[in-house]
């Protein structure tokens, strides 16, 4: 045992990304000089060196199996001398010094089922989380609604006709591990009744005053319940974050009739043109409909067909929003604004409108 | 096992359509492991009843590591008995996602002898997720990972994996290296990584330039975004030969800009760049005619993270331009003395944003020793509640 201990490494880190790059990415590393998309979903980009490098991107589930993966490698090895990469998106790259593998390339990945496209002004894939398929306090399933919504939008992704990017991302829960907060369109699984208190278990497995902390609203206090030291929630104060199921796993707030999803609109992340955004609440509540959701795509398909209808070029979605004016887009969109869509978090007054900036 | 598989009339509907399906990828991976078969199964009995059928939590790990393995049980296991333990590893991606295939096929292999064939490529924060295996096969499964030189990544409250856009490997844009810096952060920081010891989760994300493929700015708790603080480079030829194309450069280019600090006469495209915001626009639309200046270097920026617990907060300005150069030292000695003050001070579960938020910025660059500028704010404040240090007493 000893011996094994000795000879068990820890911490040495991922491998150096040097070894996973392909010969033109070494000799042309930050030579790069531009690029072109050449069609939906193949770019060159073109070195100082003179070099081509063209890239395939096609669409990939982010759950994927092995096979998959060793498809993938399979035709990386057959036109990409054994390379290939990921996008931040979930994306597979295939990188190719030889042009005249890029239509074989496309042909063969058609036939395993995988859509080229994802670039420039498009719809790339959907950034998500686990849902129903690997998490405790998913309010939805991810995959199933972004297999969903993809393939209702899939001629935007194989395409470049929008007036800007759009970028759709989904987090089963409030805690976004996707991070769905900055998205032009964010599918939010939502819960909707306070927790479900097991006073039984509260003190064995919870540390009461981490729950209470918990509570973004103060709703939580200490108290005593048949007997047991546990915890009260003010319900009037909840707006089922369930950031205290986080801390304790004996206050479930999955309910299969009132859990469901929530869209927002207007957010990005770069900083082209506009600031970074927010996405705002457009509609609050869609209830969970599987295994497809329809009530979920047709809204987002409604959102963009209406905004690809009426932005100017390179206008993403908050952009033309913002020009417009809200009341429009609901108006145009035919959503019903209501109580839900006023913030009442703090400082919720910011996002009053404070100023005469109305169209009629 | 084909003949075995669970009958799940509603995940079979999720196989029709053109985009890719997570149910026919969990089906082939359940032709060889019993846990993909019942998972297809509690997922199909999720989708009839929506509701997840996952318990919460539970530690798991390998041995020496702190993070990095998410303990998963199913709620139904005397029903889904294979899948009683479905824990999730987090394995450290190589910066910018570039492999060989000889390389993944080694994961694969690793992947089909001790767990459920099922990955995510890649999780959120960008590593590779291995889905699903049971308690006894972490360790053999780390054991073979260490053979071929993979390693953990983070969990829970420590330095989660850092995270970045291909930079100068395939990206013109690219205003530092971005795979450099992140695998020496990832290698210096190894511990911080792999033993969580800090108040809440940690994120780094790099991103080569301000069109910020990686997200940083919405969901990094250190921001590394390049930037450049010359004259964008104009190949006069280029823009001359985009105009002929048929671009509208006045309402495209110029209208979009919002610095409105350029100028096209219809023949000559000049920029008064000491207006410029460093938006990317203009050079997002004429990549062959204008690129980054050439003083290339990185903002970082602070505190971004989604709403748990305070609300949502985009990363804000911490010091407009740094050079970004191996051994990295003026970075690493921020992150030194903000985590220094973040652990010391910081309460359990608060993000270094909320952190900020809590104690002031002001209080926070004096504790980090960063001195206040402009740049930091989008205005100054709007009240008058002045905390004032400073006052002369009646000698």
């Amino acid at each position: 045992m000893a011996e094994a201990m000795q000879e068990r490494r820890t911490d040495y880190g991922p491998p150096h990304y040097e070894q996973f790059l392909p010969p033109i990415i070494k000799e042309n590393y930050g030579k790069w000089k531009y690029h072109e998309i050449l069609k939906p979903g193949v770019m060159v980009h073109v070195s100082e060196s003179g070099a081509n490098l063209f890239t395939i991107r096609a669409a990939s589930g982010r759950l994927i199996s092995i096979d998959k993966i060793r498809m993938f490698c399979d035709l990386a090895d057959k036109y990409c001398d054994g390379y290939l990469r990921f996008t931040s998106r979930h994306n597979v790259e295939f990188l190719l010094s030889k042009k005249e593998n890029i239509e074989p390339l496309i042909a063969d990945l058609k036939k395993i089922g995988h859509p080229i496209g994802g670039m420039a002004n498009s719809i790339t894939s959907i950034v998500h989380t686990q849902g129903w398929v690997h998490c405790h306090s998913a309010a939805t399933d991810a995959s199933g609604i972004v297999k969903s919504v993809m393939d209702d939008l899939i001629e935007y992704f194989e395409n470049m006709k929008l007036p800007g990017k759009l970028r759709i991302a989904l987090a089963c829960c409030l805690n976004m591990c996707g991070a769905v907060h900055c998205s032009d369109i964010a599918i939010l699984g939502v819960h909707r009744r306070p927790p479900k208190i097991d006073h039984s278990k509260v003190n064995k497995m919870c540390e009461i005053p981490n729950v209470s902390a918990s509570c973004p609203t103060a709703a939580i206090r200490p108290a005593t319940v048949d007997g047991n030291p546990s915890v009260e929630v003010l319900e009037d104060r909840c707006m089922f974050c369930a950031n205290c199921y986080t801390v304790c796993p004996a206050m479930p707030l999955n309910d299969p009739i009132n859990d469901g999803v929530s869209i927002w609109v207007g957010g990005k992340v770069s900083n082209a043109r506009h600031e970074p955004m927010f996405s705002k609440l457009f509609i609050p509540y869609i209830p969970n409909n599987p295994p497809r959701w329809p009530e979920v795509t047709g809204a987002i398909r409604n959102i963009v067909e209406i905004w690809a209808a009426n932005a100017k070029p390179y206008e993403r979605l908050g952009e033309w929003i913002e020009r417009i004016g809200w009341p429009k887009f609901f108006k145009m969109t035919g959503v019903q604004f209501q109580s839900e869509h006023i913030d009442d978090f703090k400082h919720a007054g910011l996002t009053f409108k404070r100023s005469t900036h109305i169209t009629f | 096992m084909a003949d075995q598989l669970p009958n799940t009339p509603k995940l079979d509907e999720l196989e029709k359509g053109k985009w890719p399906s997570f149910v026919t990828e969990i089906k082939m991976a359940a032709k060889r492991s019993p846990m993909a078969a019942d998972l297809l199964g509690q997922l199909e009995q999720s989708y009839n009843e929506k509701i997840g059928y996952w318990k919460h939590g539970g530690i798991v790990g390998v041995m020496g590591y702190g993070g990095g393995v998410i303990g998963r049980y199913s709620a139904l296991p005397e029903k889904y008995p294979n899948i009683s333990h479905f824990h999730t590893m987090r394995i450290n991606q190589p910066a910018g996602w570039f492999y060989t295939t000889s390389a993944l096929r080694k994961v694969c292999d690793i992947w089909e002898k001790h767990g459920s064939g099922l990955t995510n490529m890649h999780g959120s924060t960008g590593d590779i997720i291995l889905l699903g295996t049971k308690t006894d096969e972490l360790e053999p499964v780390f054991d073979e990972l260490q053979k071929i030189d993979f390693d953990i990544g983070g969990s829970g409250s420590d330095l989660r994996t850092p995270s970045c856009c291909c930079g100068m490997a395939r990206c013109e844009w690219a205003c530092y290296d971005t795979m450099a810096l992140t695998h020496d952060l990832t290698m210096h920081y190894q511990d911080e990584l792999h033993r969580p010891a800090f108040p809440y989760k940690f994120k780094f994300k790099m991103s080569g330039c301000p069109n910020d493929c990686v997200a940083s700015i919405a969901r990094s708790d250190l921001s590394i975004i390049g930037i450049w603080r010359d004259e964008i480079q104009i190949d006069k030829a280029a823009v001359t030969e985009y105009a002929g194309k048929g671009m509208d450069i006045q309402s495209d280019v110029v209208g979009n800009c919002p610095g409105k600090c350029i100028n096209w006469d219809g023949k000559t495209l000049t920029i008064d760049d000491s207006y410029c915001r460093h938006c990317m626009h203009c050079i997002n639309v004429m990549p062959k005619a204008l690129r980054p200046g050439k003083d290339r270097g990185a903002m970082l920026l602070i505190g971004s993270k989604a709403p748990i617990i305070e609300g949502a907060f985009l990363s804000s300005v911490l010091v407009p331009f740094v050079k970004i150069e191996p051994p990295y030292t003026e970075i690493k000695d921020l992150v030194d003395k903000i985590w220094d003050l973040w652990c010391e001070e910081g309460k359990n579960r608060e993000r270094v944003g909320e952190f900020i938020q809590r104690v002031g910025l002001s209080a926070f660059l004096d504790e980090i020793e960063v001195d206040p500028i402009p740049e930091m704010v989008a205005h100054p404040r709007e009240n008058p509640y002045v905390f004032y240090e400073e006052y002369e007493e009646d000698e």
